[in-house]
């Protein structure tokens, strides 16, 4: 399981690396998204990998900690998944009004912006 | 008092809503109520700072929950200080905004700039690591309406840029709260330092990775060396009174450097002098690209911008020491270089408009109010590389005297000392060629208007198009207030260098209290009355 889990955040995480550097920006926002689903994957994680098991205490006598996983991994899942949700609409709308301003996709500045007089492309 | 700590964060929110739901189609309306907030942000900021001078920790549970479980904001000195710090920059580059007219060049200039302040004070006020990400998602979020304010191809292109470096840093930051609360199971930064604490030397690992994660987001965020690269262009492109308000978002980075080392790890701690023994030859390495950038730099935007970058590289010198003294010397150098930072791209952005948005380097005609300009340059510019008699001086001696006992002082000295004749002959070279060679070019027009020739000159048509991405001087609301914000922050530096006796003591004090943080713990986990069982 904690092989699986881990295989897991690596390979996405090692992807969404790859994609960022690519240089035009619709594979960049795909691995931006892969990046932040390997860490929400990490996040929940951090508490403890616990099957079938509900994030609230049972009974009223002394806890018992092994029919029960942590529920702030969780809440904090939930915000990050909300954040980097609103975020990936950000730079989508973004990219693409670069897009439609610059007349390319690319990420990297043009020209224009290192020198006078540089092409605009 | 109680209620008064989480007041900068919801003034703000409440008035940016207001001129969002309520008056987005009516500009006066919103330049009065974003001018009136952000004046009532100075008072609470400053009534804050003199609570939080008297050396108390004062801590605000939100919901009245018990801490750590759920989340609290801290006030101290040093909080205290920023806050300060930062309403008075966003009073004074809000009002350049309207002044030079940049609110009027695209939509919801003053809703977004409220909730950046708002991002801005939550940073500055947190005392839990999960919410001081969210206030920085806060913050980032308005920056990038701010960022691309106005359009233009550029500038959408370099806002693309900053957003994607910012959502790695993001994602960077959750990595390292994932780690750090896998390792401590608390993400309240006082219960933090007590279980760091607590940990014995063998389980050390992972948290230090995660101390190493967390410096590398706040590193980001500060944008040292090799992380700086999202900086220059995206500075170089912002709007003026945008990138003036970004000195301070530079310095959240800084802040939180300062904070989580001396409160979390400090550096007798578990983690050692790990983060001091990266810092330092990072900062160093800032400050020669900042100053080396300032020297070659070919467009007056990007100068200002490897200024920024250089300020960093000598606050964080300062900063990895973490001594008392050099903690104080940095404090004091934070006010100095983000008063600093934030005139040069206002007084950028002036020369701008009175171009037709032409920052480069090169020979142009003499552009209007020249020499009223130019001395407000050659204040900045005396400021921002360190010559006497303004605060840079005293901030940089001040560093090298804190310095003084490290190993390493004497690459410390001359790398401080030998980039700041860099910072000299750069804003040398970028004066005379803004303010000196137009007169040359007059003397010819001169001489072809004595020859009968019809002068080439061609005069800025003055216009009034909100939607064009450039400002222009023909757009300015009010070239006066535009001047006197201008002059506002240079005052601020003039104080800064006759009070230089009193604000040192002060950050004296600050630092003192940062590196004696029996009280946060106390204050945050052990007085919990009133809170609810």
């Amino acid at each position: 399981m904690e092989a699986l889990v881990a295989i897991a955040i690596g390979a996405m995480s090692a992807s969404g690396i790859y994609l960022v550097l690519r240089l035009r920006t619709f594979p960049v926002v795909i691995g931006m998204t892969m990046m932040s689903y390997a860490i929400n994957l990490f996040l929940v994680t951090t508490g403890r990998l616990a099957v079938n098991k509900p994030p609230i205490l049972q009974g009223h006598g002394p806890a018992d900690f092994s029919a029960y996983t942590d529920p702030l991994p969780q809440a904090l899942t939930l915000t990050a998944i909300v954040i980097s949700f609103g975020m990936t609409a950000v730079v989508v709308l973004l990219s693409l009004g670069a897009f439609i301003e610059g007349g390319d996709d690319y990420i990297d500045m043009p020209e224009s912006d290192r020198r006078e007089g540089g092409d605009t492309e | 008092m109680n209620h008064f700590i989480i007041a900068p964060v919801v003034l703000p929110a409440i008035i940016g809503g207001l001129i969002i739901l309520w008056m987005r189609h009516d500009l006066l309306l919103q330049r009065v109520f974003s001018t009136v907030g952000s004046a009532l942000l100075l008072g609470v900021a400053l009534y804050l700072a003199f609570h939080a001078n008297t050396g108390e920790v004062f801590v605000y549970r939100l919901g009245n929950w018990p801490a750590p479980f759920g989340i609290v904001l801290m006030l101290d000195r040093l909080a205290g200080l920023m806050l300060v710090l930062t309403a008075f920059l966003g009073l004074v580059v809000q009002l350049y905004g309207i002044g030079s007219g940049w609110d009027r060049k695209g939509w919801h200039f003053h809703a977004l700039w409220q909730f950046q302040m708002m991002g801005v004070m939550g940073a500055f006020l947190t005392g839990d690591a999960f919410n001081l990400f969210v206030f920085f998602e806060v913050l980032l979020i308005a920056s990038y309406g701010l960022m691309i304010h106005g359009g233009g191809a550029l500038r959408l292109r370099a806002g693309v840029q900053y957003v994607v470096i910012n959502l790695i840093g993001s994602t960077l930051f959750l990595a390292a709260l994932g780690t750090l609360y896998a390792v401590t199971g608390t993400l309240n930064m006082a219960d933090m330092a007590v279980k760091v604490a607590q940990m014995p030397a063998s389980d050390t690992a992972i948290l230090r990775a995660g101390a190493v994660l967390l410096m590398l987001v706040f590193a980001i965020k500060a944008a040292l060396v090799p992380l700086h690269f999202w900086l220059p262009s995206t500075y170089a492109n912002a709007p003026g009174p945008v990138a003036a308000l970004f000195a301070i978002m530079s310095k959240v980075g800084v802040y939180a450097i300062i904070r989580f080392y001396t409160l979390v790890f400090p550096g007798d701690g578990a983690v050692e002098s790990l983060i001091s023994d990266m810092l330092l030859p990072a900062a160093l390495i800032t400050l020669v690209v900042g100053q080396v950038g300032v020297l070659g730099g070919r467009h007056m935007g990007r100068v200002a911008a490897m200024s920024a970058i250089a300020s960093i590289g000598t606050l964080v010198i300062a900063v990895s020491m973490f001594t008392p003294a050099s903690i104080s010397a940095a404090l004091y150098y934070t006010i100095h270089s983000t008063l600093t930072g934030a005139a040069l791209f206002l007084i950028a952005d002036m020369i701008a408009a009175r171009r037709g948005g032409d920052l480069w380097l090169t020979l142009r005609p003499k552009i209007q109010n020249s020499g009223l300009i130019a001395a407000l340059f050659f204040a900045a510019a005396i400021a921002a590389a360190g010559l006497p008699p303004m605060s840079g001086f005293i901030g940089k001696l001040l560093v090298l005297d804190a310095t003084r006992l490290d190993p390493w002082w004497i690459g410390i000295w001359a790398t401080i000392l030998i980039t700041s004749l860099f910072a000299i002959v750069g804003f040398g070279r970028a004066g005379s060629t803004l303010f000196w060679l137009p007169f040359q070019l007059q003397r010819i027009e001169q001489q072809a208007e004595a020859e009968g020739k019809p002068a080439p000159r061609a005069p800025i048509p003055p216009k009034l198009e909100p939607d064009e991405h450039i400002q222009d001087i023909g757009d300015a609301v009010s070239p006066a207030l535009a001047f006197a914000a201008t002059g506002a922050l240079l005052a601020g530096l003039v104080l800064l260098t006759v009070f230089a006796g009193p604000a040192l003591r002060m950050t004296d004090t600050i630092a003192e209290q940062l590196f004696s943080p029996h009280p946060y713990v106390e204050s945050v986990l052990t007085n919990q009355e009133g809170a609810r069982p």
